[in-house]
Parts: structure tokens; C-alpha cells; sequence
């Protein structure tokens, strides 16, 4: 038996999240090291996986089969395919950069009674290991109970992240401080505890259907046809597996928990939120109910585009009416998730690549901007946009790379969101052109809060108030530069992330049998 | 003599003894009439014993009074620490296990 | 010699990442390093351009394949670049008057603390528009067009302590937008008519499509156009873009990225040719504009944004010619380069007679300079006489060519274009002359500054000077030696084609009559600011004056409709995301609360109750089951 490879991508940020929770209270900075260096080790195990990773291959790499709860035919299942690879990748990189930002976030108040069993530093870092570890276990699990127990597991650690180490810029004080991030936490946990039960019965209901919870058995008994199912069922199966990761994702009209918890949150965990965990959304999307459901995919597809199209205009609509940077940013996210999910329901090769490289692109530039954006309150210890002003001046390298993290969001060419963002629309439009024509003034929106975001903080005369900010200091540096590197780097060459992807692509989109549009006229090449 | 008039005995234990539950305050008195309901059931046990003609009923009668004594036991001794901590033995002085 | 390609683009690139990431070490000699950089992508240019003329008409394309971009099934787009007449052209006029005024900046910027940051704009400016022109497909083509806007964006906003500077740079970048997604919605049209959006396989498929799609994909591509050209009715952001340092409005609000627009439709040539109907709206917006900006310009007090009217009305022009189809392209690419030289020069000199007067941009506070800046005097006057059209200058033979182009289009529509083209020419020789009399000519009405200084105008140092001589050469040689033998004709021919249409009038009737037009002009503006003096404040002024002065109320409308009413609206759904959308769930939650509340004060602490819901529930069990055996 060869090295259980994806196994130890999970098993290594857990025993990290255990070591580190079990540093002793008064040795704060070892914790964080350490935590530091298991998100490091995982990162190269990551790489190790996608190097092992043939993108032509099979469709479910370096696989692993054991049986876990017999009598339910529940198996632990672990495969990942090209998408899986890109999302595991993605996961294992911003976390470094995650810890990093959060350097100082959980250090105890100076005024904190001194005592030996109050550890907040030590259970910080461990939850992000934690969280990390259930993403990218969730990223790999062929198993459909074994992904199900994850996607509701990981509501945990991620549940105390938010309530427990809110942001300390608040401007009602740490009284609303407190009371609005246990809303916000609250929030969090039953939008997404009830979308994880309806998906529990959907789960249940697949089950009974299919006799298996193998994600690989199940579709190929679909593909061959020895497994059929009634229209009913299956819609109303896809729809109880939909409905949870649309919850995640997050989809308008379900959007409203993630601005409360994105500006309660210290940045670093609004990254986790955002950039990480609700990727399993969009991510199950394509792999469970694309691959389970077919034809109630296509037969939701209509009401799906027009709920994607709502948020992409809502969210950017939303988010120019912000008066806050964090919620301002959530906004903006609704709107990237919008564009994904169109991308994975447009069911053409053009739109699902690029929804995949969208989720890793958002990723990335939603981490530069927001941990910017982070160190920038962290600075003026208020999140309301209309505090700042002319930071420009005083903090300059601050103001570029919010710039540059900015001009990602709104999809710059050049920078890498572009490409994928380009790609969903000519997937979209060349299958739904009306849609596709809509969702272009997105594009137009996201540079208008963008730019007035920048604007509103970074030019104009300095305020008495950021006189005195000091620029990024060489931990941040550390954190943003490679971010910005890779933004730009992906942008020009995405050719490393596209070959991965598109194979696993195909396999898609023959699962759902659908072929790309031709075009009008052919081309002479 | 007609073994029904053992079950309106029973029946009527039950009840006086139910009464005493829900009626009396005084946690020795309660538990008393808690046991007064164990026996009644015993008695119904063992008249159904032998009207049925098999010895089932008395087994059952038996487990009861093991359990019936492992209860006073345990019973016996949350009253007297709550009377020990309280002074007093009502039961309506102990209603903090409520929202 | 087709590696060479990438060179040029390398350059400024490179320029560009050293001098912004290079940090404070590089404040002393990063101008310097910029320049360089800059001069040395026109020196490749100018190697392409010897090596390209040795070549025969046919054989002229150079390309070079870097390497694939976006790879996705049934989807390409490749970094490849493609240098044929058309890009060289434009490769010649960018770097070759970016260079001067790079040098330009290095005075006119020296006091300025940020300058190496300046240049390090001014080169990703560079390296942008030549991705842009050398583009071998549209979407590399959208890189450059998105990249010369966030140039733009960075440069009109340099002075970011200025909130007006901010504004108008995030104006000019978020018009540009819309302008963008004419662009993108072009290309997804492209993609799904012919499979692939390549220069190459496109234009030759465009005969097998539908003229439905064609025009389609014509009219998104004259959006983009508007956005980046400033055309009617995208047109607003190119007079606030003037906030920007004059170097900077010289280069890429006159020269060079304002110009994209008409290299776009002239480079989709076989799509126009193939969509009339496109074409004639392109030819209306041109016509359109080419009269909103003469009218502005005849308004604006400020000298910057009234060449900024005129940077308008001549790209107006250009754009007109590009929509008459082949009879026009050549002539609308030949204005475009001549307008590059002396709406550049007119610019730097404008700029330069700011630097001596304090950064004074009214021109009602300027007047009698000539004596104290001859040299910007000048060079200053030669493109005046450029750019009116004065007979043997540059402006002379390339506008002249488009009037008889909108003339030989035949019919009634001919006949309009040529009135409009001339009309135009008139208007343009009026506010022209009225920008040189209210500057250089009259009695001095200088003003003090904010600080009390009273302005004491000089000459510019030698770095400023230099670029503007270069410029007022070009604009008086370029016309007359691009047209002896028709030698730019010839060049351009083998990429845009050319038809010589059939004028109903003859060239020279034609002349004659922009000449009548041209003096009537002239002598108007003489009689209004040349014999008359002219008022420091402002007069009243007619209501076109007025309207003319606030942009014919353009910025007006988009307040009232798009921002006030885009304010209104966010609002609205920032209301209604809370009370609605929020609404549903927290109430759902508190009808929960409130009903757990009520079931809760029946958990009382009492075991008596706690006893008789025990035996009431029992009770009813039996009775349950008996009524159950009953049944």
C-alpha cells in the first residue's frame, strides 16, 4: 500500500491544531510558530500533491478506500481530481499567510487577568489548523456521508473563530462589540446548520435511492444507466443538496449572514470565511450536484442563472452603499460568488473552467485585499470608510497594495481574477447571451466600489487621525507580497492552473452530457 | 374470594398514594406516597399472578421492591442533604431547576 | 528581427516594475532611467520601421507568438504580437512622442517628490498602449485597453491630495468602463459567431456571418471606442481628466491613448466594411462629437480644457473618417498622427506657459506672453497654425482629406458630413485663435496666486523646450511629407485598403472653401478677443456660452440621473437588505423566541406540576389507548 498522501494533507494541520492548543498559556509566540510551521508543512505536502497530480489521468487520483461504518455502506473515500487538486492548493497556501495576519489578533488584553488556564492565542491558532484540516479533508472526500460529516463539522471551529475573536475596532465599544459578534456568530451557525440538515436528508433520501454513498459508484451506475432515478426524486434530492451549498456559497436571497460575519470577524478569519470555507460550497456544486443530479441540474439551471445574475448586481449594488470596509467587501464577495455560480451552471467548458479558477483567483485576491484592509484598521481602529482619508500620503506602499488588491477585485487584466472572470462570461454568454450581457455591468459596478472605496481612504487631504500611520511593516510585507506575486503571475500564465483544471472540467461536463455551443460561422484556425 | 377486589385495592392505593404526590409539600410524606404507588402496583402484580396462573407477576413484584429499595436509598439521601442545606424539607422551596 | 517585438513592449515593463518597486534609492536617477527606457523602445521601433521598409507591401507583417494564455477547451488566447504597417505607425507615435515627453517631464515635474513614481506611471503607460496596438487578438488587445486606462487612471489622479484629482480619475476610469464592456461584450460576440477572437482568422471569416451579428459586434466595438476616444455620448470624463499634470494630458489625453478608439475601428476595418448600418452610426457619433467638443472648446476659459474640447472634436473628425470606410481610414490614421504631433506640442506648451505663471490655468488671467516666452510662443503657434488647417502645415493636408472623404461619400449623406466637417473647421480655426489672443497677445492681466505671489513668467528650462521644437517641427513638416507622392497612402493601403470614392465636388473647391471657412473663423475671434480686450471675470454669455462652459450640461444629467439616482437606489437596497431580505429570518427566529418564551413559564421549578403533567400525561395515554381498542 502506497503512502496515504491525502490522508496526511488532513492529519498534519489536525496534530498541529492539537500541538498547538497544548502549548502552555504563558508560551504565546511558540504556539504561534508552531502553528506556523504545521500550515508550512502542510503547504508542501500540498505541493507534493499536486506535483504526484497527473493531469491527464484518471478522474480521482491517489486514491484511498477503507471501510469506516459497514452496515451503512459508509466508506472513507478519498480521491482528488483536477478541481480538488486546485481548491486543496489554494487552501493549504493562504493559510501561512492567514496565521501571519492574524499574528497579534488573539493576543490576550494588556488588562486580562493573568491566568493559567486562559489560552486565547493557543485556540485561535488552533481552530484555523482545524478549519484547514476539515476544508481540505472535505476537498478529497469521494464519500458522500464522509463530505456531509465534514461540511457540518467544519461549522465548529469556524463558529468560535467568529464569536470568539471578533474585531476590536468597533465604534459602539466592546459591549456592542461583544453583543454583535455573538449575533453574527449565532447568524453563521443556523443559516448553515439548517442548510446542512436539509442536506442531511437529501443525503438520507440518496441513500434509500442509491444503496451506496460512493460519489464515484453513483455516477458511473448513472452513466451506465443501472441506476435510475424518478424526475420527483431527483429534484427534490438536488434541490436538498443545492440549498446547503447555496447557503455556503453564499447565493442571494441567502446571503445576509456572511457581511455580519466578515465585519465581526478579525480579518484573517473574514479570509478563512470567504476565501476558504465557502469555496466547499461552490466546489460541492460542481462535484456533488452536477455528478449526482444531472437532469435536475439542467432543469434548475434557468432559476439558478437569475439567482446568480441577482447577486452579482445586488451584491455590487450593495456593496458602493457600504459605509464599512469589511462589510463593503463581504458585499463584493456575494457578487464574485454570484459570477461563480453562474459560471458552474452555464454547462459549458469555457464557464466551468473559469468558475474553477475563479474560486481560486477569488481566493487570492479577496485575501490581499481584505488582510490589507486589515492592517489598515488594525492602524485607525475603526472599520467605517469615512474615518480614513489621504492614507495615501503618509502610508504609501499600504495604498498600493490596497490598490492592487482592489483592482483584482474589479478584475483588472493582467491580474488573474480577469481571466476567470472573463472565461464565466463567454461560457455564460455563449449560451445564455442576455445573461451573459447583464452580468457585464458587474464589471462596471465593481469598479465603482472599488474605486470609491480607494478613494474615499486613500486620497483627498490626510486626516489628522492617519497622520501618524505607520506603513506596512515587514510581517505584512511578508504576507502581501507573494499574494500580489502570484495575482500577477496567474494573470499572465495561468496556463499551470488551467491544465489542471480542464480535464476534470470535461469529466463534468460529460457527466451532465452537455457539449459547448458551436460557433455561427467556423473559423479557418 | 374474588381476586378483582385485590386490583380495587390496588387501584385505590394508587390513587391515594398519587394524591399524596401531587398534594402534600413535605419531601418525607411525597416519598412515602411514592412508595405507597410501588406497592399498589406490587399488589396488582401479584393478583394478576394469580389470575393468569403463572408466576410472572411475582418476579416483577420482585424487581420492584429491589428497585423500590435502591431508590429509597438514594432518595433518602438527596432529602436529607436538601434538608441538611435548606432546613426545611418542602419540596416547593427547591424549584431552582428552572429557566 | 520579429523577437524584437516583445523588446518593445519589455522596455517600459520593465521600467515600470523597477521604478515602482524599486523604492527611494531610485528618487535620483529614476527619471533618467525612465527616459531611457523609454528612447530605447523607440529606438527598437525605429529598427522594426528600417527593417519593415526593406521589405515589399505584401511582406510587410511581422509576428510573433510568445505563448499561450488562456488555454480552456474550444477557447484560445495566445500573447502574440503582430506588427504590420498600421501597428508600426502607431509604435513610431507612441514611444516616439512618449519619449519627449518623458524628457519633457523631467522639467517640468523636478519639484516635485513623488517623480520617480511619475515616470514609473508614464512607462507602464507605454508598455500598456504598445500591448494595445501590437495585440495580435482582441483579448490581449483588452489588456492593453484596460492597462492604458489604469495608466490613465494613476496619472490623471497623481496629484491624489487634490480631492477634484481623485474624482476626475476615478471618473475617467469608471466611463472607461462602460466603455470596456462594449469591449468584452464585442469579443464574447466574436467568440460566438466565429469560435475564436484572433485579428487574422476573424477578419477572414467576417464574410461567412451574418450582417445582424456583424453589426452587432460593430456597434459594442464603437462603445469601446467612445469610452476611450471620448466620443459623444461617453465623452464627459476627458474634460476633468485635465486635473492630471499637463505632460500627461499631453501624451495620453491628446497624442496617444484617446486615439485607441480610432486604431480599434480602423483595425476592425473587415468587421465595419461588412456592417453599414455600424458604420453609420460611427460616422453620426463622430459628427456628433466633432461639433460637442468644438463647441465646448469655444467656451472654456481654462486653456487645458479647452484644448481638451478640441482633442474631442478633432478625434470627432478622425472617428468620422474611420466610419466612412475605406475611403477614409488612411486619412483618419493621418490626422491621428498629425494631431498626435501638434495637439501634443499645443499641450506642452500650454504647460509650459503654466509653469511660468504659477500653475494659473485661466486664460482670462494670462495675455501678452509672447515677448516673455518666445520660444513657447512659437512652437506654440506653429501648431495653432497646424492644427486650423493653414495651407502647407500638417492639420492643412490631413483634415483637408477627410473633408473631401466625408464629401465623396456620396448622396445626401455626403453632402451633410461635408457641411459638418467643414462647419467644424471653421469653429475650430475660431476657438484656436481666441486660445492664442486670450494667451499670448492683448494687454497682461496677470493675477496673484492664492499666495499672494504676483507671476513672473520666463522661458522654460531646456528639458521643456527641447520636446516642444521636436513637436512644432513635426506639426509643421509631417501633412506635407506624408502627402507628397501619397506616400502614406501607399503605406497604409495594404492593411486598411482604400477607395478613392467619387467626390461630387472637386479637391480644390473643396480647399477653397475650408479656406473661406478658416478666415471667417479667424477673423471672428480677432474681432471678439483680438480688437476687443478682454475681461478678467468672465462675462454672462449667451445660454449656449453657458451651457457650452458647463459641458452642454452633460456632467449635469449624469449627476442628477446616474448619481443621485444610483445613490437613491443603493440606499434603497441597503434599506431593503436589512428590513426585507434580513427581515424574513429574524423574524422567523423571534416568532420562535416568542413562542419558547410562552412554553416556558410552564417550566415553573415546581415538581408538584411537574408531577401532574406527568400523571395528566399518562392519563391521556390510556385513555388514547383505550379509545383506540374501543375503535
Amino acid at each position: 500500500m502506497s503512502f496515504p498522501l491525502l490522508t496526511a494533507t488532513a492529519v498534519l494541520p489536525a496534530v498541529g491544531a492539537i500541538a498547538t492548543a497544548a502549548v502552555p498559556a504563558a508560551r504565546r509566540t511558540a504556539a504561534k510558530w508552531l502553528a506556523l510551521l504545521f500550515s508550512l508543512a502542510t503547504l508542501a505536502l500540498a505541493v507534493l500533491v499536486l506535483v504526484r497530480f497527473e493531469p491527464g489521468g484518471a478522474r480521482y487520483q491517489l486514491t484511498e478506500s477503507h471501510a469506516w461504518i459497514a452496515d451503512f455502506g459508509v466508506r472513507y473515500e478519498l480521491g482528488v481530481d483536477g478541481i480538488g487538486v486546485a481548491l486543496l492548493a489554494l487552501t493549504a497556501l493562504l493559510i501561512p499567510f492567514v496565521i501571519l495576519a492574524g499574528w497579534h489578533d488573539a493576543d490576550p488584553l494588556e488588562d486580562a487577568r493573568p491566568n493559567r488556564r486562559w489560552r486565547p492565542t493557543q485556540g485561535f491558532f488552533a481552530l484555523i489548523l482545524m478549519v484547514e484540516a476539515m476544508v481540505i479533508l472535505s476537498f478529497e472526500a469521494t464519500d458522500v456521508f464522509l463530505f456531509y460529516i465534514l461540511f457540518e463539522a467544519m461549522l465548529i471551529p469556524m463558529y468560535f473563530l467568529i464569536g470568539g475573536f471578533g474585531d476590536r475596532a468597533h465604534a459602539g465599544g466592546d459591549e456592542a462589540a461583544a453583543t454583535q459578534r455573538s449575533y453574527a456568530a449565532v447568524k453563521f451557525l443556523l443559516y448553515n446548520l439548517v442548510g446542512g440538515l436539509i442536506m442531511l436528508a437529501a443525503v438520507i433520501g440518496l441513500y434509500v435511492v442509491a444503496g451506496t454513498f460512493s460519489l464515484s459508484e453513483i455516477v458511473a451506475a448513472r452513466a451506465d444507466g443501472s441506476l435510475s432515478m424518478a424526475t420527483g426524486t431527483e429534484r427534490w434530492l438536488f434541490l436538498g443538496f443545492f440549498f446547503a451549498f447555496a447557503v455556503k456559497a453564499p447565493l442571494w436571497p441567502l446571503h445576509t449572514w456572511l457581511p455580519n460575519a466578515m465585519g465581526e470577524a478579525t480579518a484573517p478569519v473574514a479570509v478563512l470565511i470567504t476565501a476558504v470555507v465557502d469555496k466547499v460550497g461552490t466546489f460541492a456544486m460542481l462535484r456533488f450536484c452536477l455528478g449526482l443530479f444531472p437532469e435536475a441540474s439542467t432543469w434548475a439551471t434557468p432559476a439558478i442563472l437569475v439567482l446568480a445574475l441577482i447577486s452579482i448586481v445586488y451584491g455590487a449594488l450593495l456593496a458602493v452603499g457600504q459605509r464599512d470596509i469589511k462589510r463593503l467587501i463581504a458585499y463584493a464577495s456575494i457578487s464574485h460568488f454570484g459570477f461563480i455560480i453562474m459560471g458552474i451552471f452555464a454547462m459549458t467548458s469555457q464557464g466551468q473552467s473559469g468558475a474553477t479558477l475563479y474560486m481560486v483567483n477569488h481566493g487570492i485576491s479577496t485575501a490581499a485585499l481584505m488582510l490589507v484592509a486589515g492592517f489598515l484598521i488594525s492602524r485607525r481602529g475603526s472599520r467605517l470608510i469615512a474615518d480614513y482619508g489621504g492614507v495615501q500620503k503618509v502610508a504609501p506602499v499600504l495604498a498600493g497594495t490596497f490598490l492592487i488588491g482592489g483592482l483584482a477585485t474589479l478584475s483588472l487584466p493582467g491580474l488573474s481574477p480577469f481571466v476567470s472572470e472573463f472565461l464565466v462570461l463567454v461560457g455564460t454568454f455563449s449560451r445564455y447571451p442576455v445573461v451573459g450581457v447583464i452580468a457585464t455591468v458587474g464589471i462596471v459596478l465593481a469598479a465603482l466600489y472599488v474605486l470609491v472605496l480607494y478613494q474615499r481612504t486613500m486620497t483627498g487631504p490626510v486626516k489628522d487621525a492617519v497622520r501618524t500611520m505607520p506603513d506596512l511593516r515587514i510581517r505584512e510585507l511578508v504576507v502581501v507580497t507573494p499574494l500580489i506575486a502570484l495575482l500577477l503571475f496567474l494573470g499572465v500564465y495561468p496556463k499551470p492552473l488551467t491544465e489542471i483544471v480542464n480535464p476534470a472540467v470535461e469529466h463534468t461536463m460529460s457527466d451532465v452530457q452537455k457539449t459547448d455551443p458551436k460557433p455561427e460561422v467556423e473559423a479557418a484556425p | 374470594m374474588n381476586p378483582v377486589n385485590y386490583l380495587y385495592l390496588a387501584s385505590l392505593l394508587f390513587t391515594i398514594g398519587a394524591a399524596g404526590v401531587l398534594i402534600r409539600r413535605n419531601a418525607i410524606v411525597v416519598f412515602m406516597c411514592i412508595e405507597l404507588m410501588l406497592n399498589a402496583c406490587n399488589l396488582a402484580f401479584v393478583t394478576f399472578a394469580r389470575m393468569h396462573g403463572n408466576l410472572d407477576g411475582q418476579i416483577i413484584a420482585f424487581f420492584t421492591m429491589v428497585v423500590a429499595a435502591a431508590e429509597v436509598v438514594v432518595g433518602l439521601a438527596i432529602i436529607v442533604s436538601l434538608f441538611r442545606s435548606r432546613h426545611s424539607a418542602s419540596v416547593d422551596d427547591a424549584s431552582l431547576m428552572k429557566l | 528581427m520579429e523577437n524584437l517585438i516583445a523588446l518593445l513592449v519589455a522596455a517600459p515593463l520593465i521600467g515600470a516594475a523597477v521604478l515602482l518597486c524599486g523604492g527611494r534609492r531610485l528618487d535620483r536617477a529614476g527619471h533618467w532611467l525612465g527616459t531611457l527606457l523609454a528612447a530605447a523602445s523607440f529606438v527598437i521601433g525605429v529598427v522594426l520601421f528600417s527593417d519593415m521598409l526593406g521589405r515589399s507591401a505584401d511582406d510587410r507583417s511581422l509576428h510573433q507568438h510568445l505563448f499561450s494564455w488562456v488555454p480552456v477547451e474550444g477557447f484560445r488566447a495566445d500573447i502574440a504580437f503582430q506588427l504590420d504597417q498600421l501597428s508600426m505607425t502607431f509604435v513610431l507615435l507612441i514611444t516616439g512622442v512618449g519619449t519627449l515627453i518623458h524628457l519633457y517631464s523631467i522639467g517640468y515635474m523636478e519639484h516635485d517628490e513623488r517623480r520617480r513614481r511619475f515616470f514609473g506611471y508614464l512607462n507602464l503607460f507605454l508598455a500598456a498602449m504598445l500591448i494595445l496596438v501590437l495585440a495580435d487578438n482582441y483579448l490581449l488587445l483588452y489588456l492593453g485597453w484596460e492597462g492604458v486606462g489604469l495608466a490613465s487612471y494613476l496619472l490623471i489622479g497623481f496629484w491624489q491630495h487634490k480631492p477634484s484629482a481623485a474624482t476626475a480619475a476615478k471618473k475617467a476610469f469608471l466611463v472607461n468602463r462602460v466603455g470596456d464592456m462594449g469591449l468584452s461584450i464585442a469579443i464574447m460576440l466574436m467568440f460566438t459567431t466565429f469560435g475564436t477572437f484572433a485579428f487574422g482568422p476573424v477578419f477572414a471569416a467576417t464574410g461567412d456571418a451574418s450582417e445582424g451579428k456583424l453589426t452587432a459586434i460593430g456597434l459594442m466595438l464603437l462603445l469601446a471606442a467612445c469610452g476611450k476616444s471620448a466620443q459623444v455620448p461617453l465623452q464627459s470624463w476627458l474634460g476633468d481628466a485635465m486635473e492630471g499634470p499637463t505632460p500627461v494630458s499631453a501624451l495620453i489625453h491628446a497624442a496617444t491613448m484617446v486615439t485607441a478608439g480610432v486604431y480599434l475601428i480602423t483595425r476592425s476595418s473587415a468587421v465595419f466594411n461588412a456592417a453599414p448600418d455600424a458604420q453609420l452610426v460611427v460616422v453620426v457619433v463622430g459628427a456628433v462629437t466633432l461639433l460637442f467638443g468644438a463647441i465646448v472648446g469655444c467656451a472654456k476659459d481654462d486653456i487645458k480644457k479647452a484644448l481638451a474640447g478640441s482633442t474631442m472634436s478633432q478625434i470627432g473628425y478622425m472617428i468620422l473618417a474611420a466610419g466612412l470606410g475605406p475611403i477614409g481610414y488612411v486619412f483618419a490614421i493621418m490626422h491621428l498622427v498629425t494631431h498626435g504631433f501638434f495637439k501634443a506640442g499645443l499641450f506642452l506648451g500650454a504647460g509650459s506657459v503654466m509653469h511660468g505663471m504659477n500653475d494659473e490655468v485661466d486664460m482670462r488671467k494670462y495675455g501678452g506672453l509672447r515677448t516673455y516666452m518666445p520660444v513657447t510662443f512659437v512652437t506654440f503657434g506653429l501648431g495653432y497654425l497646424a492644427i486650423i488647417g493653414f495651407p502647407g502645415l500638417s492639420g492643412f493636408f490631413s483634415k483637408d482629406k477627410i473633408i473631401e472623404a466625408a464629401f465623396a461619400k456620396g448622396g445626401t449623406e455626403g453632402w451633410i458630413l461635408g457641411a459638418v466637417t467643414l462647419l467644424g473647421a471653421g469653429i475650430t480655426a475660431f476657438y484656436m485663435t481666441r486660445v492664442m489672443l486670450m494667451t499670448f497677445f492683448g494687454e497682461k492681466r496677470w493675477q496673484p496666486d492664492a499666495k499672494g505671489d504676483a507671476p513672473h513668467p520666463h522661458e522654460s528650462p531646456r528639458s521643456m523646450t527641447i520636446p516642444m521644437i521636436v513637436l512644432a517641427v513635426g506639426s509643421v513638416f509631417a501633412g506635407g511629407f506624408f502627402s507628397l507622392g501619397d506616400r502614406f497612402l501607399h503605406w497604409l493601403e495594404p492593411v486598411t485598403g482604400h477607395d478613392h470614392g467619387d467626390a461630387p465636388l472637386s479637391a480644390g473647391v473643396i480647399t477653397g472653401a475650408t479656406m473661406v471657412v478658416l478666415v471667417i473663423g479667424v477673423a471672428v475671434a480677432w474681432l471678439m478677443y483680438g480688437r476687443a480686450s478682454v475681461p478678467v471675470a468672465p462675462p454672462r454669455g449667451s445660454l449656449l456660452t453657458r451651457a457650452a462652459r458647463r459641458d452642454l450640461l452633460q456632467d449635469d444629467f449624469n449627476h442628477v440621473v446616474l448619481v443621485r439616482g444610483g445613490e437613491h437606489l443603493t440606499r434603497s437596497l441597503v434599506y431593503m437588505d436589512h428590513t426585507l431580505v434580513d427581515g424574513v429570518v429574524n423574524g422567523t427566529a423571534a416568532s420562535f423566541g416568542g413562542l419558547s418564551g410562552r412554553l416556558r413559564k410552564l417550566q415553573n421549578g415546581y415538581a408538584r406540576t411537574y408531577a401532574v403533567s406527568m400523571f395528566g400525561g399518562t392519563a391521556v395515554l390510556i385513555a388514547a389507548t383505550l379509545l383506540m381498542r374501543a375503535v
